[in-house]
């Protein structure tokens, strides 16, 4: 069970259970327990449908645990999205009637921050992103992971103390998930951001993570924790580390029987 | 437009231009002038005072019919279309009534209206709502949620998202129910006319064939298909780039 360890949680989630009302009812997931620590970059992994997305849902406040509690820097959360929560869907969130610019600039702009400092938070965020030369076309323009890459923009600008991404890079062909990774590392080092971060591939939540959740098959519980021990100061490149070897080995044969239920199999 | 989208208008063109001769050749000048007779008389209409007040009512008229279409269309579906259960009730009636030829409702119509421009512009309405609020609605019930859940992470008051996230996203789909409803408004109108009115085009046309005016009837009618035709193909060039680039390329 994943804890704080030292010092007070950034956010938790405790004894969360999840239900869809329907019938028969969904128990999507729980009970579950989770305390992300200030800072850390955290990441989720779990077979298809184990109820990651819906995890991502209560703790950023945008649907409430049927039982349980969700907090976030000591304050319950209550039906409602807390300042200091950003959020990166799983699904294409980018406004297609917007240029990339004004994409990013959106939340920016609703907030009623200035023009000048907006221009300027803009500017640096499609910098950041690879997106420079991309300020003006319309996300039509721009391939899958490009829009994924301006909807992370969008949420970087807004400076949340604590980032939920849900597979972002789910559509992206293996050499552009490793280098879009080390960006994430860049951002995740360079904003001292608390990072959640759900997956479905173990070697990115082995080479990204301090710290990674493996969850059951549905109704997904957390069955183990991997602390992977990296310095704060890494990239892609520790994938030809011995140790990452070992952390992917270990995270596979926690998630090979899950992922045989998923499927509705039993492990050998 | 391409060269080869330039040779495909001008042989559509010339098609109508050939059956209009051929249908003129069968029924002769009691019922319709040949085409080079009637673009003399309508550039001799266009060139003189005479149509241009009622050119002036039917575009009044279109103009009000449209504006009404458009604003009752987006207003009706963004509401059924946000109310699932009256939206699922609702769109088969809506659809239905689309298929009724609306000639059946006009003596109704007349009653309600009398004769004059509040009956011209109802006739309009009738047929200019309908394909707007389908268009609408549908576009409503697909939104996408995450742009909603997008709108939630910011703490969007419902006014903020109803007009920065929902009438935006929604725009496409109105501009393809308008170019739908604009030729049907203008059909109305026309109708209406005929029926209920004493000035305006469509009485120009009814006026015409009751008085044997043959030439007048051609010409005018003429006159209202190469407007409709041009105005559809501008709202159609738009549609195309709202949909593709999802944008106005201005
Ligand atoms: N709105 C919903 N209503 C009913 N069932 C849902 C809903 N959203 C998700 N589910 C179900 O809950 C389970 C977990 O979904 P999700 O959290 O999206 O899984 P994951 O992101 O891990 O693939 C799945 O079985 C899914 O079908
Ligand atoms: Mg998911």
């Amino acid at each position: 069970m994943p804890d704080a360890g030292q010092g007070a949680a950034h956010a938790t989630l405790s004894g969360v259970v999840r239900r869809y009302p329907g019938n028969p009812p969904v128990h999507a997931l729980g009970p579950l327990d989770l305390a992300l620590r200030r800072g850390e970059f955290f990441s989720v992994v779990g077979p298809s449908g184990c109820g990651k997305s819906t995890l991502l849902d209560v703790l950023a406040g945008l649907s409430a645990p049927t039982e349980g509690s969700a907090s976030f820097e000591g304050a319950p959360l209550r039906g409602q999205v807390p300042d200091g929560i950003g959020v990166v869907f799983q699904e294409d969130a980018s406004f297609p009637w917007l240029t990339v610019a004004d994409n990013v600039a959106f939340g920016l702009r609703r907030a009623g921050a200035d023009a000048a400092e907006i221009a300027r938070r803009v500017a640096y965020a499609l910098d950041f992103m690879g997106l420079k030369d991309f300020a003006h076309a319309y996300p039509a323009q721009l391939s899958g992971g490009m829009r994924q890459r301006v909807c992370i923009a969008r949420t970087l600008v807004l400076r949340p103390r604590l980032i939920l991404l849900d597979e972002p890079f789910g559509a992206l062909d293996q050499q552009t998930r490793l280098l879009m990774g080390d960006e994430l590392l860049r951002l995740w080092r360079e904003t001292d951001a608390t990072v959640l971060l759900i997956t479905h591939a173990l070697d990115e939540a082995a080479m990204l993570s301090d710290r990674v959740g493996v969850m059951s098959a549905r109704p997904g519980r957390f069955i183990d924790t991997v602390e992977t021990g990296w310095p704060r100061e890494r990239d892609s490149r520790i994938v030809s580390e011995a140790a990452f070897g070992a952390i992917t080995a270990r995270l596979w044969s926690c998630l090979r029987g899950e992922s045989l239920k998923a499927l509705g199999r039993e492990a050998p | 437009m391409t060269r080869l989208h330039r040779a495909d208008t001008l042989l559509v063109i010339l098609g109508v231009l050939l059956v209009w001769q051929g249908v003129f050749a069968y029924a002769g000048s009691t019922a319709i002038t040949a085409p080079l007779a009637t673009f003399a008389y309508a550039w001799g209409l266009l060139a003189g005072n005479f149509i241009w007040p009622h050119v002036g009512a039917t575009m009044l008229a279109f103009a009000m019919a449209l504006a009404i279409s458009a604003v009752l269309g987006v207003a009706l579906g963004v509401v059924l279309g946000l109310r699932r259960f009256a939206g699922d009730v609702a769109e088969p009636l809506i659809a239905a009534f689309y298929t009724i030829p609306k000639v059946t409702l006009y003596p109704v119509m007349l009653l309600i209206f009398g004769l004059g421009l509040s009956a011209k512009v109802a006739f309009g309405v009738i047929h200019g709502t309908v394909p707007v609020l389908l268009f609408t609605l549908t576009a409503v019930k697909t939104l996408p949620s995450v742009y909603l859940r997008t709108a939630r992470t910011m703490r969007m008051p419902p006014r903020d998202v109803a007009r920065h996230i929902v009438l935006p996203a929604l725009v496409p789909e109105i501009v393809s129910g308008l170019r739908v409803g604009f030729a049907l408004t203008l059909l109305g109108v026309i109708i209406g006319e005929m029926f209920a009115s004493q000035r305006g085009l469509g009485f120009l046309i009814i006026n015409g064939i009751n008085s044997n005016n043959v030439p007048m009837t051609t010409s005018v009618t003429l006159i209202v298909v190469v407007f409709a035709v041009a105005a559809n193909g501008a709202l159609l060039a738009l549609d195309r780039q709202l949909h593709h680039g999802g944008r106005l390329r201005t």
